[in-house]
């Protein structure tokens, strides 16, 4: 099997020095649900950042290792990072709809790729918001203001949001930090069903939901990997001592 | 002296400040008011002086300022938007930058007579524009920079952080992300900004002095390498320059200045309002 995507030796500086990850080693295979999980500054949101190049946005920062995406190297300066994050898609931990409408909100990557051809954007809009398990809620409603909407069904509007450009990787940044226990089972449903067709990077909101949808799992510590492995192997027979008090209990 | 009589005294001082505050812009709105408007009507507006300016009205000046102020928008506006969008989404914290920003800063605080000579030897003479609106409006678009260039890059880093993380993360490209995301959301500040520069450069007399103003002119300007009229330097002058001139027409002047001068600001003001209260987020 080969990997969508190999981290290799990553390690990143923040300005401040702080150092946010150290030496990551990781391959991540299509069609698998993956989960980072650690405490808060293990370097989660980081590494998540660093694969669609939204760290780009941070001033005085130090990286240093690869990121190979599809056997591409990411930060290659040849490589367009447009086109790389319309390949690796992203939602946020708070959802974040953007001035406009529901549909607005839908269409803007489609439309920013230079698509404008109104059937095939609104096929595409219709198709991810029913991945997405909005549309029943929301397709008498499209031109209302995403704002408009609970938080639980902004949360899934970003997703579909970003399922509409067709991604090959989704990357979740605790997607459900701030939805209640029936929002965040229609959007854990989901990701069963997306990962037939996407590669999902997850940081799961508790170490319940990373043991509830995880394929395989990396535990980060204080941005180090501990341990990488299925399921299984990491939250019922942990190798590593502090992989196994967290995933426990015993601290977190 | 009591908590309770030094909480009174307190509150007393602070009120009598911000009504000190008020009532200069009260008095003198009052006083031209009440000395100016039985002189304006219509023909005032629409009439050159004659009779040695001591009749007539105020038309060649109320044109020339409306061209001179819509010369400084042109002049003013792109550089000053390209350069507060370049300070707010592009530079860096480095030297570079920072000396810009100081520069912004003074150019502030230069008195206006100073960039009328600054004019007056950059335009008039050194580019040999001569004395014409090209002049005038050139001075009074550097003077109104820095103003708008502030307002504007407040306006644009107000813009939410995430409307812009979001945009990138859905593969739109920095320009499209700040054309698309960023400008929008902007807008009302930048023109808010906008106006109230145009509106400071309306009212000046002292940048026009040397490159644009003319005493008196038979015949309206044709094109912009002629001089032109202008309300503020013409009120200075039927003040000043003019013996026996009635002073009827000095406030009715007066009163149109000071009325385009805070038209702008109530412009600006309403923007605001009005697009702060359709915003969404």
């Amino acid at each position: 099997m080969t990997a969508k995507l190999s981290i290799r030796d990553l390690s990143f500086t923040y300005d401040d020095g702080a150092q946010a990850l150290q030496h990551i080693n990781m391959e991540i295979f299509a069609n698998e649900l993956f989960v980072l999980f650690g405490p808060s500054r293990a370097g989660k949101t980081t590494l998540l950042r660093l694969i669609n190049r939204l760290a780009d946005l941070l001033n005085g920062v130090q990286r240093t290792g690869e990121i190979l995406f599809n056997g591409q190297d990411v930060y290659n300066p040849n490589l367009d990072v447009t086109y790389l994050r319309r390949r690796i898609g992203m939602v946020f931990a708070v959802p974040t709809p953007l001035p406009g409408s529901i549909y607005a909100n839908l269409a803007y990557g489609l439309e920013m790729a230079g698509i404008k051809d109104r059937r095939i954007i609104d096929e595409r809009v219709e198709r991810s918001l029913r991945q997405a398990a909005l549309w029943d809620e929301v397709k008498d409603r499209l031109q209302d203001s995403a704002f408009a909407l609970s938080g639980g069904q902004k949360q899934r509007m970003c997703l579909a949001r970003s399922l509409v450009l067709e991604p090959d990787v989704i990357l979740l940044d605790n997607p459900t930090s701030g939805l209640d226990p029936i929002s965040t089972a229609l959007v854990e449903e989901s990701l069963f069903a997306l990962k037939q067709q996407y590669t999902i990077i997850m940081v799961p909101h508790s170490v319940q939901q990373a043991s509830r949808v995880a394929d395989r799992a990396a535990f980060l510590l204080n941005g180090e990997v501990v341990e990488i492995g299925s399921q299984q192997r990491i939250f019922i027979h942990p190798r590593d001592k502090r992989t196994e008090d967290y995933v426990t209990g015993r601290f977190g | 002296m009591s908590r309770q009589q030094t909480q009174v005294l307190a509150t007393w001082l602070i009120s009598i400040t911000a009504v000190v505050v008020i009532l200069p812009i009260v008095l003198v709105v009052f006083y031209v008011v009440a000395k100016g408007i039985g002189t304006v009507n219509w023909q005032f507006l629409s009439q050159p002086p004659s009779n040695g300016m001591t009749e007539g009205g105020i038309f060649p000046a109320l044109l020339g300022t409306v061209i001179l102020t819509f010369g400084t928008a042109v002049a003013a506006i792109p550089l000053a938007v390209g350069a507060a969008i370049y300070l707010a989404e592009y530079a860096g914290d480095n030297r570079a930058t920072r000396a810009i920003r100081l520069a912004i800063v003074n150019l502030a605080g230069i008195p206006s007579i100073v960039y009328g000579l600054f004019g007056l030897g950059m335009f008039v003479l050194f580019l040999n524009f001569g004395t014409s609106i090209l002049a005038g409006a050139l001075t009074l678009g550097l003077m109104t920079l820095p103003v708008v260039i502030s307002t504007a890059e407040e306006a644009i880093l107000a813009v939410p952080q995430e409307f812009r993380v979001v945009s990138l993360s859905l593969g739109a490209s920095r320009w499209q992300t700040i054309r698309h995301q960023v400008l929008p959301h902007a807008l009302p500040g930048i023109i808010t900004g906008i106006i109230l520069g145009l509106g400071r450069a309306a009212g000046e007399t002292a940048p026009i002095l040397f490159t644009v103003a003319a005493f008196y002119l038979p015949e309206l300007p044709k094109s912009i390498f002629d001089q032109t009229m202008a309300l503020p330097y013409h009120l200075y002058v039927i003040s000043t320059q003019v013996p026996g001139m009635p002073l009827s027409i000095q406030y009715g002047t007066a009163l149109v200045l000071l009325i385009i001068v805070l038209s702008f600001t109530l412009i600006a003001t309403a923007i605001r309002t009005v697009m702060r209260r359709r915003r969404e987020w």
